[in-house]
């Protein structure tokens, strides 16, 4: 293999357009593949660090071979078959290396079969797994299926990247230690193991689509990448209503990306968004997942929130909304979601349906909760609803106790300007 | 294959307090816990409360157990399994009325 092909290359100029274009594939390469070269590479080196390095070379090889030999029809075939030689290599020449870890899988001699197995249900399945702690879930999640290196990864949570990587470090230990196993659970365990899945990607997807802090409300990376996930799930888990459910949810909610801001980077609610602009195709590609996802009774909670997105996503205006059908729907999620998040949504649906003062009333009755104590929203919808009802103090008392509570520059532009346009005291 | 230890902890009050009922249905339990896992089954016994312990650190001996916990360790089973799942499904069987259990891996040294 040509190592320097650059330099050697005759026509300079051709070389370096191919350069960009070799990178390019590489680059779509490592974003759509990665996952699955991992995968189908721990089947052989039954160990995830050694796999990880092995993955690492086979897309360091493609930079150089792609340029000299053209980009292959099927790139994440030919990374897989380029790591897993890399792995029979290097296990064959370090015998302590095949004695290291007892990991993962209980097969015998793990032969290169022919064809490459889709191992990403394994792999996701173990990342998910739920002797794991949560955010060690999610880090590997990210790390392992979707390649993001571990500064990538701190810099998404917002934590340095020591601790990330000591999280990391830890899990992966515990997956080798304790033999968390490298498999799809039995069927017995599948729709508890599968919730665990979904639970971290719809996480994923909502600290992307609010980031938690930072200057911009959205987090493009993190959401591109839950959606990646849930695409991922529908197509290896095709049966499965909660997996529709999930990717209903984020087909929709993403649809109306491109207006959630302004150009001058104010926050607009869904009231003040331009429905021109959402996206039509995702619309209805979401609107067919969710009619799948509600088949199934009683519907899970991904389809029941993907429900949700879809009223608002098919009223023509904010004002044909369907207020009733909304409160309806969050009273069923609340039956087998009794979150005091989804009661928060409820009473504000309430107020919409019924008027600010119903509103009101079904916020106060969540006053008390302690898992609200600390969040924004509550004091925001409290501070519309006074505002609509012309209790124009306590508003101002609301609005302001909501600017403490939230670190998002953007939602905290808009909170300052609604605040700001009260008339003064 | 590989073995793990099922360290059971419960409420020592709750036990101190507990009737011949509560005792009997708990050793029915065991009893039913071993003859299900059988074969996975490497060894087990219950332990004395924590009052009964001595601990020594460096040396120095001293009345009670290691760490003060609200839940004491009251007995253990050892056992061989596959996987972290199948360990999982095995101590989901142990009984432990006033608390709960903790797997561990054994760890082996080549």
């Amino acid at each position: 293999m040509s190592e320097n092909m650059f330099e050697e290359s005759a026509a300079g100029r051709r070389a370096s357009r191919t350069h960009s274009q070799v990178a390019a594939a590489v680059a779509e390469a490592h974003r759509r593949e990665w996952g699955f070269v991992l995968a189908a590479t721990v089947r052989v080196t039954r160990d995830i660090d050694l796999a990880e390095e092995c993955v690492q070379d086979a897309y360091a090889r493609a930079l150089s071979t792609w340029g000299s030999r053209g980009v292959p029809a099927n790139p994440g075939a030919w990374l897989t078959t380029v790591a897993r030689r890399r792995a029979l290599d290097l296990l064959r020449r370090d015998a302590s290396l095949r004695a290291r870890l007892p990991l993962l899988l209980d097969e015998p001699d793990p032969a290169p079969q022919p064809e490459i197995p889709d191992d990403r249900l394994r792999l996701v399945f173990t990342c998910c797994h739920p002797a794991l702690a949560q955010p060690a879930q999610v880090a590997l999640t990210l790390r392992l299926l979707c390649g993001l290196t571990t500064a990538e990864v701190a810099h998404a949570f917002l934590v340095s990247e020591p601790t990330m990587a000591a999280r990391i470090t830890r899990a992966k230990k515990k997956i080798a230690a304790a033999r968390i196993p490298y498999e799809v659970p039995q069927a017995a365990a599948r729709p508890e193991r599968i919730e665990a899945v979904l639970t971290v990607v719809h996480l994923l997807y909502t600290t992307g689509h609010t980031a938690p802090a930072g200057a911009s409300l959205v987090r493009r990376d993190l959401v591109e990448r839950a959606l990646d996930l849930a695409r991922m799930l529908r197509q290896l888990l095709p049966a499965d209503a909660d997996v529709a459910g999930l990717l209903a949810l984020i087909v929709l909610t993403d649809a109306r990306r491109s207006t959630r801001v302004a150009d001058d980077g104010r926050l607009l609610l869904l009231a003040d968004q331009d429905r021109s602009r959402w996206d039509q195709g995702a619309i209805a590609e979401g609107i067919a997942l969710v009619r799948e996802a509600l088949r199934r009774r009683p519907p899970g909670r991904f389809a029941l929130m993907a429900a949700i997105a879809a009223v608002h996503a098919e009223a023509p205006s904010w004002g044909d909304t369907d207020w009733r059908e909304l409160v309806g729907l969050y009273d069923l999620l609340i039956d087998i979601w009794p979150s005091p998040v989804v009661a928060l949504n409820r009473a504000v649906a309430v107020g919409f349906a019924s008027g600010p003062c119903d509103g009101l009333a079904a916020l106060d009755a969540l006053a008390a909760e302690p898992q609200l104590a600390g969040y924004g929203y509550l004091a925001a919808a409290r501070a519309d609803f006074l505002r609509q009802l012309g209790r124009l103090d306590e508003a101002r008392t609301a609005y302001e106790e909501a600017l403490m509570l939230t670190e998002n520059e953007v939602e905290r532009r808009f909170l300052a300007d609604r605040l700001a346009s009260l008339p003064p005291p | 294959m590989a073995e793990y230890l099922i360290l059971i902890y419960e409420d020592e009050k709750s036990w101190a307090n507990a009737d011949k009922a509560a005792y009997d249905s708990t050793l029915e339990g065991h009893n039913a816990f071993a003859e299900k896992h059988g074969s996975a089954i490497r060894g087990g016994k219950a332990l004395w409360a924590s009052d009964t312990a001595t601990s020594i650190r460096q040396g120095t001996v001293t009345d009670g157990p290691f760490a003060e916990t609200k839940e004491g360790l009251g007995g253990y089973y050892l056992i061989e399994a596959a996987n972290l799942d199948d360990a999982i499904a095995i101590a989901k069987d142990v009984p432990a009325p006033f608390g709960g259990v903790e797997v561990r891996p054994i760890r082996v040294f080549d």
